[in-house]
């Protein structure tokens, strides 16, 4: 889906010569989710290297709430879904679905935050805050980076909801859309990759 | 209110006092000049919110030769102080000023000179190479230079209020920790470079897109001209690297703000962790660096030697080679650390084999002057320094790979002599080169040769007398970052080593003449055709300074050296351009970006003094003018064709004006 619309807009840059054209706005947002990656990347390494830094603290098997985060899980791979039908109505022009797509994956990402603000509040409680172990603190940082990035995402969501209503589906919104849909989609595999890495091995 | 903040932030030491009392006096009297002749409107609608790419260049270099000043005045300082302080005597300068000028030093040097040369030039010349207008993200790459300059005003702040980083350029942990370092000098550290990296991330970003994206037609990638390419293998570098740094700073201050624990000595962290991560970008950094440098000699002994650059093929593998190579010889920074024998060997043939690739470029270097008719203009004589100070500096690297070698040179004097061999021979003498070869289309008039040549000799020869006896007194036992030394012996080098540091300082001051004498001399030096040297690449197929939107008809291109075979078809002259024109798609200038570095500016600094409310402030305010940005729809205009035949028959007039009444045509023909 989004390699058609990068190679169609492509072709309409080369017609006009144009600055900031929708396919090198995505490509270059292409670019800026790598180099993004590679800030994870540099989390899971630390997470990994501080894995066993547990300090007499609990380790990941002790509080990890596997259940918990499955439903999270599945919040945030349904929002990817939801998001890409928003993408579907918008290729359709119809604004109306693209308005209902994009509140219903922002009520599932809030969720999924709302389910990670009660998991980090929850140990907290416990005692099991990110300065209590180096392990706590990569765990705490890696999440909580992923969250961050949630949370951003979200309000883009609500940028996007208020330019749809006010401007809306114009070259200026679509390809916003667009890149939204690919740091959206990011942000899940990364998840999967916290889930994996993380949760699920951590409780093996 | 104003957090750790305190009157007795303000150092009371009568060298910092000196220094805050000159720079104010200076600021106070270059802002009333610029209230005397009304030119703030000028410089707010001319340069602050400007999107042009070769604007921005310009105002990267300004910047940087300022803080080559600072960076420099902190060397000098060092070598004195060194000079001084022999046979356990204390010298002028305290420990803790000592540790600070050497920490300011280097995070300068690096992140504040060779870097916004580094990237000023990339914003010069890259998009003029390629036949483009701008850049992919006008409005992102005048967001940059205000995030680095944020970085640049943080690092200056924390001479007036506080204390810099008493840690070495890349603060250490456990050193930078809170526990070793409870002020406020590694928050300086932390914030400046946090913000200003993110500034170049987003540079590295736009020159990728841009270089891939918007090439003029027919320029494939094997025809770009070599400077873009190792600006487009720098680029890479810094999207794969600057992000570690990022998060690598963000953990430390994780660890700094919020008590957590990765770099610490207890509760299970890990303090290797963070040289590890802080190499696994550093590494890349020096690449990131010299690579362009390469470029620009590339650029000169072609133009110079009146050649085609020999071996453009491996040329352009050898730079793809150095790229992915220093991705994995990070770990030769810390051989001593104790990853043992196999990993250490590893490392140390993997940084070997870097001197291949640059050997490779070493040749094609000295086989495109053979048999060529090399011209001794100063880039040229920068070039020649260049490959022979470069070729030591590269052997001494090579030593210091050899593991067994490295134990005993391991944070010796001979690291320092090794990097300032290759930093000052490559990426300075780079850089000034480039300064030299495109200051006239920045300009349009052309630097004195005399100047130049000069600041050249005493830069080659000031680094040769400053450096070498630090390679013989590292194998005295000497170490760096010496406050005060008890062996005696060692003063006499000590005192050679100033006199060397003495000598650069002319070559400074060389150039400071230089700009002087070629803009009381402009009128006699100007470069009306547009292409002052005969040179090869498409930049030099538009007027200097080149209008703001480069070309009035984007040029075709059918091979490497476009321009070259331009000139030699319409009779050895640059061809001008011709109408009909056409309306140009511009980008508006942009208010959202020197307030955005404003902003951030202020938001780092609450966060060094643990002001909460005014970071909130700031953080606000960034997020406001953000989404001004995003609403904003006007961002882009129409230059009438009527404006643009305005321009280029000005342009044609004077070129043709010039040819008449001179013999002083373009110097195309000869050989190709």
């Amino acid at each position: 889906m989004s390699t058609d619309t990068l190679s169609n807009q492509d072709d309409h840059a080369h017609e006009h010569d144009h600055h900031d054209t929708s396919g090198t706005k995505l490509f270059g947002f292409w670019v800026y989710l790598m180099s993004d990656l590679v800030i994870f990347g540099s989390l899971f390494a630390t997470y990994a290297v501080l894995l066993r830094g547990t300090a007499d603290g609990p380790t990941g098997a002790e509080i990890f709430e596997l259940p918990l985060i499955l439903i999270s899980t599945f919040l945030l791979l349904v929002s990817s879904f939801t998001y890409g039908m928003a993408v579907l109505a918008m290729n359709a022009d119809r604004v109306a679905q693209v308005k209902t797509w994009l509140g219903v994956t922002f009520l599932l990402g809030a969720g999924f935050i709302g389910l990670e603000a009660y998991e980090f509040n929850h140990l907290i409680h416990l005692g099991y805050g990110p300065d209590r172990s180096a392990f706590l603190s990569a765990f705490f940082t890696l999440v909580g980076t992923h969250g961050l990035h949630v949370i951003f995402g979200l309000i883009w969501i609500l940028v996007m909801l208020i330019q749809v209503q006010t401007k809306g589906l114009t070259d200026m919104t679509r390809p916003r859309i667009m890149c939204l849909s690919l740091f959206w989609h990011f942000l899940d595999i990364v998840w999967i990759c916290v889930f994996s890495f993380v949760y699920l091995m951590g409780v093996l | 209110m104003f957090g750790k903040l305190t009157l007795e932030a303000i150092p009371t030491d009568p060298i910092i006092m000196t220094t805050i009392a000159g720079i104010v006096v200076g600021g106070l009297a270059l802002m009333a000049a610029i209230t005397y002749f009304k030119k703030w409107g000028y410089l707010w609608t001319e340069w602050i919110t400007s999107i042009d790419h070769k604007k921005l260049g310009i105002m990267y270099f300004l910047v940087a030769l300022v803080m080559l000043l600072r960076g420099f005045a902190d060397a000098i300082m060092m070598r004195s102080q060194q000079m001084m302080a022999s046979g356990g005597a204390e010298g002028f300068l305290p420990p803790s000023h000592y540790d600070q000028i050497f920490t300011a030093h280097g995070v300068i040097m690096i992140f504040f000179v060779a870097m916004p040369m580094v990237i000023g030039l990339m914003n010069l010349v890259v998009p003029l190479q390629i036949g483009a207008r701008d850049v992919a993200f006008p409005f992102l790459n005048n967001l940059s230079f205000w995030l680095f300059a944020a970085g640049v005003i943080l690092v200056n702040v924390s001479l007036f209020a506080g204390e810099f980083a008493k840690t070495g350029w890349l603060a250490y942990a456990p050193l930078s920790g809170k526990e070793y370092s409870p002020g406020v000098g590694v928050d300086y550290w932390i914030w400046a470079l946090q913000i200003s990296g993110i500034g170049t991330t987003l540079t590295g970003i736009n020159f990728f897109v841009t270089i891939i994206k918007m090439r003029t037609k027919g320029m494939s990638m094997f025809r770009m001209p070599i400077f873009t390419w190792t600006s487009l293998c720098a680029n890479v570098l810094i999207i794969a690297s600057f992000p570690i740094l990022t998060a690598t700073i963000a953990l430390l201050t994780l660890d700094r703000y919020l008590g957590m624990n990765f770099f610490t000595t207890d509760l299970g962290g890990n303090m290797m962790m963070y040289v590890n991560l802080i190499w696994a970008w550093g590494h890349p950094e020096v690449y990131i660096l010299i690579l362009p440098a390469f470029g620009v000699f590339s650029e000169v002994i072609s133009t110079f030697a009146r050649k085609r650059l020999f071996g453009y093929g491996t040329m352009v593998w050898a730079t793809i080679a150095i790229t992915i190579l220093s991705f994995i010889v990070w770990l030769h920074h810390f051989f001593t650390m104790g990853a043992g024998a196999n990993v250490n060997a590893f490392f140390g043939i993997m940084t070997m084999i870097i001197a291949i690739p640059t050997g490779v470029k070493i040749f094609n270097w000295l086989f495109t002057m053979y048999r060529g008719r090399l011209e001794f203009t100063s880039p040229v004589l920068w070039t020649l320094g260049f490959i022979i100070t470069f070729s030591l500096g590269g052997m001494t690297g090579v030593m210091l790979s050899i593991p067994a070698a490295n134990f005993v040179l391991h944070n010796s004097l001979f690291v320092i002599a090794h990097f300032h061999n290759v930093i000052i021979g490559g990426v300075v003498f780079g850089m000034l080169a480039g300064l030299t070869f495109w200051f006239p289309k920045a300009f349009g008039f052309t630097l004195n040769e005399k100047w130049g040549k000069r600041s050249f000799w005493c830069w080659l020869i000031g680094f040769y007398v400053a450096f070498t006896p630090l390679y013989v007194l590292s194998f005295f036992g000497a170490v760096r970052r010496m406050q005060s030394y008890e062996n005696g012996d060692w003063q006499p080098l000590m005192i050679v080593a100033w006199v060397g540091a003495v000598i650069i300082a002319a070559g400074i001051a060389c150039t400071l003449i230089q700009f002087y004498v070629s803009i009381r001399d402009r009128k006699q030096n100007q470069d009306v055709t547009g292409d002052p040297w005969g040179a090869r690449t498409l930049e030099w197929a538009t007027s200097s300074p080149a209008p703001f939107y480069n070309f009035a008809h984007l040029p075709e291109v059918e091979g490497v050296d476009d321009f070259w075979r331009m000139k030699e078809r319409n009779g050895g002259v640059a061809p001008l351009s011709e109408a009909p024109y056409q309306d140009i798609h511009m980008p508006k200038n942009t208010w959202e970006g020197p307030v955005l570095g404003g902003l951030s500016t202020v938001f780092g600094f609450a966060l060094v003094w643990h002001i909460w409310w005014l970071a909130i402030v700031g953080g606000i305010g960034m997020f406001a003018v953000f989404m001004a940005r995003i609403f904003r729809e006007d961002v882009d205009y129409y230059v009438p064709a009527a404006e643009v035949e305005r321009i280029e028959s000005e342009h044609r007039r004077r070129v043709e004006a010039d040819a008449s009444s001179s013999t002083h045509a373009t110097q195309a023909g000869g050989q190709a």
